[in-house]
């Protein structure tokens, strides 16, 4: 099957209203290490992923998938910063992606209890999914995502709102997943955790894509005013 | 106090007369509810997921709809099935069938107001999701109807409820014929006037007893699912 990947943005910008989200981006997302999208908030991090995973459209500007005008249903996952739990239990969760996806039973349940131990959450297979923790839920998600075995995998805050230990748990998943070939793309206001992830990163101010760099070149030699102050933990607005 | 122990006496020995008049009434409130719900949650969950010009005209109409006076709709009824209305050559204006009809047309805006309102409020929720899954506009309804069961569920009690308490739509299209067409509110309601206590009384208990138990069903029903479901 072909790729959806590179995904490519040519002069995007995104408007609501008179208000501008995005500013004429320009980005290829290939294969290889992890992206992470970076910037304040309204910098246009959440509509850069929402463009990417085919939840939005611009307003001008072109996006394909590996050359196309449309991306192929399935092939990408997307996780929020609030994790969608349906109001069913964990395994149901999973295994309902996988039902869409089109997959037997027997290769559901066999997918759903190997992703569900690989993200440590076997034992609550049965518990309504709604009732865990932001941090489980947040692992269920994934679990959920990776279920599907993407190719390109997005990623909008996933850690904002939880604690240091969930956010580990979750940051080792979301490492194993790389490892295994998964294209990541990330956003986070969190330079840690932007330090601990990135392959590379991806600056956004104000809609505009302000730098784009391997993650040691962007820490060690910001081009640009905005990127030297956010690395220094200014605060850029 | 003879008439509540005259009640008690009825509704113990099971007198014919009492639960004839109590089946009849289940059998025409669960009728209409039954129907009201293939209208009622189509049309909710279509207005909950589709965007068109006359959608908030409609939903306000729904809304203000729940509050019907009953007697306005059965003089409607009444209008529709009387032998010079429009559908007056099915005959069937006074009987237990017009009734049903009657009341499902009071009861679908409960149905179709609840069932809009609480299968939007989750579609919101799972929109951005359910889109990333690619699935389709059948299996989006078909997971929020499953999703939202509990809460739909509440809806048709809330509408039963109605349904078996009012009196002004079914005394109008049904006539209140001894036998035929007399429920629980019709025949309170004229043998109260009549000074027969306790049967009317009889029926006043047994009524509330339903709306008391339909409501603990309701409540159980939520407490349940929000333990199983989240």
């Amino acid at each position: 099957m072909s790729s959806d990947l590179p995904v490519q943005f040519e002069g995007v910008s995104v408007q609501a209203g008179s208000t501008v989200i995005l500013d004429d981006v320009n980005l290829s997302i290939a294969p290889g290490q992890p992206t992470m999208v970076i910037g304040p908030n309204g910098s246009g991090k959440t509509t850069l992923l929402r463009l990417c995973m085919g939840l939005s459209v611009p307003t001008t500007g072109r996006i394909t998938w590996g050359g196309r005008d449309a991306l192929r249903p399935g092939r990408l996952a997307m996780l929020f910063q609030r994790p969608v739990m349906l109001r069913r239990s964990v395994a149901d969760n999973i295994t309902y992606g996988l039902a869409k996806a089109g997959l037997s039973r027997k290769q559901r349940l066999a997918r759903m209890e190997q992703v569900l131990s690989r993200v440590g959450l076997l034992e609550l297979a049965g518990r309504p999914a709604r009732r865990l923790s932001g941090g489980e839920q947040q692992r269920v998600a994934l679990a959920r995502a990776l279920a599907r075995e993407p190719e390109l995998l997005l990623l909008d805050e996933p850690t904002a709102s939880l604690d240091p230990a969930a956010t580990r748990a979750v940051e080792d998943i979301i490492t194993m997943a790389a490892q295994s070939g998964i294209k990541i793309v990330m956003a986070s206001h969190d330079l840690g955790q932007v330090r601990r992830l990135a392959g590379e990163v991806a600056f956004l101010v104000r809609g505009r894509l302000c730098e784009r760099a391997a993650a040691t070149d962007f820490f060690d030699r910001p081009s640009t005013r905005e990127a030297a102050a956010f690395v220094r933990g200014d605060l850029v607005i | 106090m003879s008439g509540s122990l005259g009640a008690w006496e009825m509704i113990v020995s099971g007198d014919a007369t009492l639960y004839a008049i109590v089946r009849l009434s289940l059998a025409v409130s669960l009728s209409a509810v039954a129907i009201a719900v293939l209208i009622g949650l189509p049309l909710g969950a279509v207005l909950a997921l589709t965007r068109f010009r006359a959608r908030t005209a409609l939903i306000v109409l729904l809304n203000g709809f729940m509050g019907l006076p009953p007697v306005v709709v059965g003089l409607t009824v009444f209008l529709l099935l009387s032998r010079s209305g429009p559908l007056g050559v099915f005959g069937i204006l006074f009987t237990p069938l017009a009734m049903v009809i009657a009341q499902a047309l009071l009861v679908v805006p409960i149905i179709a107001s609840l069932s809009r309102q609480t299968i939007e409020d989750l579609w919101h929720e799972y929109r951005d999701e359910l889109t990333a899954m690619n699935v389709g506009p059948v299996g989006r309804m078909s997971t929020l109807l499953w999703d939202s069961r509990f809460s739909l569920l509440t809806a048709l009690l809330a509408a039963f409820g109605r349904a078996a308490a009012e009196v002004g739509t079914v005394m109008i299209v049904g006539g209140n014929i001894d036998g035929f067409t007399r429920t629980m509110t019709t025949t309170i309601a004229l043998e109260t006037s009549k000074g027969n206590l306790p049967l009317a009384m009889g029926l006043g208990i047994i009524l509330i007893a339903l709306i008391v138990a339909i409501n603990a069903a309701a409540w159980g029903i939520r407490v349940w699912s929000e333990q199983r479901a989240g």
